[in-house]
């Protein structure tokens, strides 16, 4: 099982160490090599555990004694139970896709570059899957700043960008807000219960009964759910997500699908037994949930950056997810979790299959008719964005409907209405996205050089090309689909996009929710809700969501695709609201204004001017300045004369020895 | 018969010559020579006191003294050459460079 993480380390050590000098091929095969490797291992030791009796399924493997004091032990000890089975199979499945596509997406980066690039994208695999499998807090924590660092070299890979490198930094220092919670939630848990061990603190909570004012429990859940905030772009600490499409969207895929951002969730439902006895955190994860949902919707029907659509979209799943555990639904988080990770991962790539067509163009308003010219990008996107509306049959219904279903039926009916409204959001961006991009007229400043009928030949308007930093391709757009690579990872994921979700299929559709009871005993010791599990019930709310996507993509037809002047209007009718839209809440400056510039102003003028410049500057100067001055007046008693030393030498004898004797 | 304070007496007064001397001449060579006498004013107290206490402690010492005494006599007298050879003066307040 250790092979599991070593594999994608020994990767990045490999392209590290000799990536300088290695040819493309070769840096890339490693990589590509270590990832699928360590899915393989992945799938074989899940196969182990599938094989064992339900109740008994955990492999632990203990790799060496981290450091013992007293008689407090931590040792590096992977577990496999079914909650970190899911979470590995999808982070080696999805990251050797990423993998693969991202040898024909990076083709363009120098030889050096494209190794330093393989090597952080295998580090990062290799410490998330640390994360997932760590069977205690440290471990944990190990992959989760592991994927903090890794983030943060991604996200600022084309470092002579300036944004790109800001962005990197933002990444890092919001997750460093949010570790600062996860910490000092992991110390009180240690404090409250003499362990980091997750199953030692599941059986002490378990023992516990529910709380039901805010205790230490709510305490320690608080704590680490502002960990996972951080990690998991959730209010207030969202922020830097999408920021972090400066990455390469291969990093972004990887980010937001199959690592990083799906910490916080799983590390919620690692500790499930804990938040479920802290309900008062629950409410609190879930509300924050669903606000995030909403907010980020909101703010991805928008945008016209078409990675930043997906960022927000992605942050809108999270918010679902984090609503589900809330509510006391673990397996449905986990599950949704699991289908987003493929159609999300599909998105992104798909999308960044179209910014490689378009030589680094992200301005949705600069597509559109990209549907002929890109036939694998078109259809496994559009089969992604049917994944991600909710559309019946495809993965993100099922997993979407779950957590809806929990939600209604734990009593939560205005978290459920929002959820809805997110969903109905989620369904209109999506389209809006689609359609801007593969469908009407095309942008006019691409000029096609192959000999297909174009819609917009009439006006071979001069090729302002829109300045492309992040790729040396020549100034001319070359419009082709995805190459091969690129296509077999699409293609892979929009079957996992439709497929997947049929192992969590419901009873009121004729399965047997394989997966919940698969997750099961990872979930042993929570507090369960009572949960009136009528499939009746299950059935309405089904169509009530069917409707509700179908009614969005409706929307979306209607104003994107037909009348796109319409969208304009409505724009225009509700011109403030829509400004506040455009700059997302204005978060980024209202944190600008409460949070940055008061550090600013009180580091530079405070800290920096007063406290360094004055009080410790003026210390070190002052003890200097009064030695040298008191030196100037005594070297003066150093007169030379051998005499005058011996005579107060004798008149201290004297005075050291009358003072004893006439004491 | 003297008695312990007759001697402490003396070699106190020895004392005080030797290092009145020390302060007054203007002569290095006399210097040293009020050194040795204040040497061997404390010699005379440590074979005093050896003999009061019947210890041959005292004596002891005082072969020791004598014995670096006569290293810093010659030490010291071959530093008041070197000296002479550099001023051509034997007097110690000609000799003040070692100072701020």
């Amino acid at each position: 099982m250790l092979l599991i993480p070593l594999l994608p380390f020994v990767g990045f050590l490999v392209n590290a160490s000799f990536g300088r000098r290695a040819s493309k091929a070769s840096a890339g095969g490693v990589a590509c090599g270590a990832m699928i490797g360590s899915f393989l291992v992945s799938v074989a030791e899940v196969w182990r555990l599938a094989a064992m009796e339900p109740e008994a399924r955990a492999i632990a493997e203990r790799v060496f004694t981290w450091f013992s004091s007293g008689d407090f032990t931590v040792a590096f000890t992977l577990r496999l139970d079914p909650l970190s089975a899911v979470m590995i199979l999808v982070v080696t499945g999805i990251g050797s896709l990423i993998h693969i596509y991202s040898t024909a997406y990076m083709h363009d980066e120098r030889d050096s570059e494209f190794a330093r690039y393989f090597s952080y994208l295998n580090l990062f695999a290799a410490f998330m899957l640390v994360l997932v499998l760590g069977s205690n807090f440290l471990v944990l924590f190990v992959g989760w700043e592991g994927v903090g660092l890794c983030s943060y070299l991604l996200i600022g890979f084309w470092y002579q960008k300036k944004s790109a490198s800001d962005a990197g930094k933002k990444a890092f220092i919001v997750n460093r807000i949010g570790d600062f919670g996860f910490v000092l939630g992991v110390l009180l848990a240690f404090v409250r219960f003499g362990t980091v061990d997750f199953q030692d603190i599941a059986r002490a909570t378990t023992a516990l009964g529910p709380e039901t004012a805010f205790g230490t429990l709510s305490m320690i859940t608080l704590l680490l759910f502002v960990g996972a905030t951080g990690k998991s772009a959730q209010i207030p600490l969202f922020v830097w997500l999408p920021d972090a499409m400066e990455g390469p969207t291969p990093v972004s895929a990887l980010i937001h699908a199959a690592t990083m951002v799906t910490a916080g969730v799983y590390m919620i439902g690692r500790n499930a037994a804990l938040f479920s006895h802290a309900p008062l955190t629950l409410a609190i994860v879930a509300v924050i949930g669903t606000a995030t949902a909403l907010m980020a919707g909101t703010i991805g029907l928008v945008q016209n950056d078409i990675k930043r659509v997906l960022a927000y979209s992605t942050v809108s799943q999270l918010g679902y997810m984090f609503l589900a555990m809330g509510v006391g639904a673990y397996a449905s988080g986990i599950f949704h979790l699991y289908t987003h990770a493929f159609f999300k991962a599909l998105l992104f790539l798909g999308s960044g299959a179209v910014i490689h067509a378009l030589a680094g163009e992200q301005d949705l308003r600069r597509m559109g008719g990209l549907k002929h010219d890109l036939p694998v990008t078109y259809w496994t996107f559009l089969i992604g964005a049917l994944a991600i509306a909710g559309v019946p049959l495809l993965s993100g219904f099922f997993s979407k409907d779950e957590i809806l279903f929990h939600t209604f039926a734990s009593g939560h009916t205005l978290l459920w209405v929002v959820g809805l409204l997110t969903s109905l959001l989620t369904a209109i961006y999506m389209f809006r996205l689609v359609f801007l991009a593969f469908y009407g007229p095309r942008a006019e400043h691409l000029v096609r050089d192959t000999g297909h009928p174009a819609p917009s030949t009439q006006h071979p308007a001069p090729s302002t090309q829109h300045p492309a930093p992040n790729t040396q391709h020549p100034a001319a757009a070359h419009l082709h689909d995805a190459p091969r690579p690129m296509a077999i990872a699409l293609i892979m994921l929009a079957v996992g996009s439709v497929v997947a979700g049929y192992v969590g299929r419901p009873q009121v559709l004729g399965g047997s929710d394989w997966f919940a009871r698969f997750l099961e005993p990872s979930f042993s010791g929570t507090v369960a809700a009572e949960v009136a599990e009528s499939a009746g019930l299950e059935g309405t709310l089904m169509l009530v969501s069917t409707v509700v996507a179908m009614s969005g993509i409706g929307l979306a037809v209607y104003f994107f695709l037909k009348h796109r002047d319409a969208a304009d209007t409505v724009a225009a009718r509700f011109a403030g609201f829509y400004r506040l839209l455009v700059h997302k809440y204005y978060v980024d400056e209202i944190y600008d204004a409460t949070v940055v510039q008061p550090i600013r102003i009180v580091s530079e003028e405070g800290l920096w001017k007063i406290v360094d410049a004055r009080v410790i500057d003026g210390t070190v100067n002052l003890v200097g300045g009064v030695v040298a001055g008191s030196s100037e007046e005594l070297r003066r008693t150093q007169t030379g004369s051998v005499r005058a030393y011996a005579a107060s030498l004798f008149l201290g004898v004297v005075l050291i020895l009358g003072y004893y004797l006439w004491r | 018969m003297p008695t312990l304070g007759d001697y402490l007496l003396l070699s106190a007064v020895l004392f005080a010559i030797g290092t009145a001397g020390v302060f007054v001449r203007r002569n290095l060579i006399t210097i040293l020579l009020s050194i040795e006498i204040m040497l061997n004013a404390v010699n005379l107290t440590f074979v005093a006191f050896g003999r009061a206490l019947g210890s041959a402690d005292g004596q002891i010492i005082v072969f020791f003294v004598m014995t670096v005494a006569a290293a810093e006599a010659a030490v010291g007298l071959a530093i008041i050459i070197a000296l002479f050879r550099h001023k051509e003066s034997l007097n110690p307040d000609s000799f003040t460079m070692l100072r701020w």
